[in-house]
């Protein structure tokens, strides 16, 4: 539009602090009196995978070859103390998203894809469902500060149990699900009047701090009879200290999800503000495992802005042992898609901008409650889509691994990366690209 | 009876013969001797066991309790009876930070004085306490009964939901959106029905109602300076 705008008068020169969506955003404010909540993730250009590239073999390396030689994805998370870890076909899992933020069919196609493709899905705030159960083959259940629908029955039933301490899109803060989205169903399953405002708490209620929470993660193994894997979940803030906590409250695997990661709803102002990107998070996680004598003992599960195998295998290649989506697998299930283009029009979005998932008026069936807006997304086909795509992103994966000539994704390593910039460079601790020079370290 | 002492098993050992209970219920009468402040005991039954401690308990005792009936005869820690689903959990002496958290069912009493956040974002739980209970009890409590026969600390019920709050001391503060309430025959009835069921002799006539104005149900930028 700017562009159009110049063509016209060549003359009109837009203000890049004082920008057309800034000014909106100050009018939009001074009309309502109130901040600006939406879902979605960070939407403002951080440093991101795209700014690092791949070193393939040639002579100093030797390849392997894409077709015929194999390249192991799969992963085992949470054998530190776990009778029954979890043995995934692929790296990708599928991130917490709740029943209420999502329409049951979202999260039953959640289910079915991961389930195809080989891996996990994990629930949300609101419990568990029995769509989700029945369709995901390894589930793990999210223990939230809130405790919406949390029962002993259902965590005995999970393939793992995530204690959620934080996510990337809003650390430090709880969240909202707005009234128009509380239907009977949800207004049951989380003991609250139907159609009010539910608050989801910051902190859990129950425990403070590090300490309690070693004591709170032993009575999940208790309940659980140490069966399943435990993870804690948080938002990448302070990692490096929050990873070193975590692994001494004795989790089994810590997920760490960087501020682009996605949320249902909390402020812009959250959204855009807190928090650090995914790939500064990595290397800060990977250190504090190291530092312990625990990286790949306790696994690391990473989320945040991830989109194709390369941002796969750049989470592995910098230390990772696995990745989670949520944003990327909603696309997949038909979030945004231009099919529903007019109905965007209608709310006042447009397919590919559509971010106000509190609202509960998705058209295209996902982020909603309304019973004709569900039936749009059929849990059969779009769980197929998410397999589709999941599937893609594990072969984009494998093909890169094997041309930095590595038979399994986690043997992809740091060494095997190069900057584009120097800010990706300092982040990602890896080389600018044509030179030896990682900022922050001497050379 | 089944007697555990901790002085020589562990509390492993001890959840996980009770847990072995929840499909067959071999011995009702269980006791615990030596618990010596230890953490998580007797937690997740799922099975109607009589369960007596026999000291104090650490962290989380009896959390996520189905069916049965775990006594304390000694002090508690945080987290008594954390998200109880159903069965009885009863303190004998003190319980310390947000007993009763999140609990969805069954009654909890505790004979003695209960710490801050007694009921935190209790969800149908009922809650009897003979002595007091500390700040922000009941912070976000959405349904069930929180009875206080002694006094309340500051900023009792902030952002209540559903629960209904009886106490019959003095309350510090009331939390936001917090009111006192008309004490109407059935709500004497329910008190009077609560009071028998743990067992404690008070006069229900003498204690005020508390529960939600329900302002702040749904956001409004107006309620902004209530939070």
């Amino acid at each position: 539009m700017s562009n159009d705008i110049n063509k016209k008068n060549a003359t009109l020169k837009e203000s890049a602090t004082f920008d057309r969506a800034t000014m909106a955003e100050i009018r939009r404010a001074a009309e309502t009196g109130i901040y600006d909540i939406r879902g979605f993730g960070a939407k403002r250009k951080v440093p991101h995978f795209d700014d690092l590239l791949f070193l393939g073999a040639s002579m100093s390396r030797y390849p392997l070859e894409g077709y015929r030689e194999t390249c192991n994805t799969s992963v085992t998370l949470g054998d530190r103390f776990a009778k029954k870890p979890i043995v995934l076909d692929t790296p990708v899992t599928i991130a917490g998203m709740s029943f209420g933020a999502l329409s049951a069919n979202a999260k039953e196609a959640l289910g079915r894809g991961a389930s195809i493709a080989g891996t996990s899905t994990t629930t949300g705030d609101g419990g568990m469902t029995p769509e989700e159960r029945g369709q995901s083959k390894k589930l793990v259940y999210q223990y939230l500060p809130s405790r919406y629908g949390m029962n002993p029955d259902d965590l005995r039933k999970a393939d793992a149990i995530e204690v959620v301490l934080g996510q990337g899109a809003k650390p430090g803060g709880g969240g909202m699900l707005l009234g128009q989205k509380i239907t009977d169903r949800v207004a049951k399953m989380r003991n609250l009047p139907k159609g009010i405002d539910q608050r989801s708490a910051c902190r859990h209620p129950d425990w403070t701090g590090p300490d309690d929470l070693a004591i709170k993660i032993q009575e999940l193994r208790e309940i659980t009879d140490w069966q399943v894997p435990i993870y804690i979940k948080v938002g990448a803030t302070r990692t490096y200290y929050d990873v070193k906590l975590a692994v001494k409250a004795g989790a089994d695997v810590i997920v760490v999800d960087g501020m682009q990661g996605g949320t249902a709803a909390t402020q812009d102002v959250f959204i855009e503000h807190v928090g650090i990107p995914t790939m500064a998070a990595i290397p800060q996680a990977v250190q504090a495992l190291q530092e312990m004598g625990m990286h790949r003992k306790v696994q690391l599960i990473v989320s945040g802005g991830i989109r194709n195998g390369a941002d796969v295998a750049k989470c592995m290649a910098l230390g990772a042992d696995a990745v989670a989506i949520g944003t990327a697998a909603l696309v997949a299930l038909g979030c945004n898609d231009p099919r529903w283009e007019e109905d965007y029009q209608k709310i006042g979005s447009a397919a590919g901008f559509y971010d106000d998932y509190q609202e509960g008026k998705d058209p295209a069936g996902i982020s909603t409650q309304d019973p004709e807006l569900m039936k749009r997304l059929d849990p059969v086909a779009a769980g197929n889509r998410l397999a589709n795509y999941l599937r893609v992103l594990t072969l984009e994966a494998q093909t890169l691994a094997r041309a930095c000539g590595k038979n399994d994704l986690r043997n992809l390593e740091p060494e095997d990366l190069v900057a584009l910039n120097v800010e990706a460079a300092a982040m990602a601790r890896v080389p600018l690209a044509g030179t030896t020079w990682i900022p922050g370290q001497q050379y | 009876m089944k007697e555990f002492d901790l002085a020589t098993t562990t509390v492993r050992e001890l959840n996980q013969a009770l847990h072995e209970q929840a499909s067959d219920v071999t011995e009702k009468e269980w006791t615990v001797t030596n618990p010596k402040g230890s953490h998580n005991l007797a937690v997740g039954l799922d099975a109607p066991v009589n369960v007596a401690i026999q000291g104090h308990a650490g962290y989380f005792c009896a959390g996520m309790n189905k069916s049965a009936n775990v006594t304390v005869h000694g002090n508690a820690g945080q987290g008594v009876a954390e998200n109880m689903m159903s069965g009885v959990v009863r303190v004998k002496g003190d319980a310390s930070q947000a007993a009763g958290a999140t609990a969805q069912g069954g009654l909890l009493v505790i004979e003695g004085n209960a710490g801050a956040r007694c009921g935190i974002s209790m969800k149908g739980v009922d809650i009897v306490v003979k002595g007091s209970v500390g700040h922000m009890s009941c912070f976000m409590g959405q349904s069930g009964s929180l009875v206080v026969c002694g006094d309340a600390g500051e900023a009792l019920g902030d952002s209540l939901y559903e629960v209904h709050i009886y106490v019959k001391g003095s309350v510090k503060s009331l939390g936001a959106d917090c009111i006192e309430k008309e004490m109407r025959a059935e709500h004497i009835e329910e008190l009077t029905g609560l009071l028998a069921k743990a067992g404690v002799e008070e006069d229900p006539a003498a204690f005020t109602r508390y529960g939600s104005a329900r302002q702040l149900y749904t956001f409004k930028v107006d309620n902004a300076s209530a939070y």
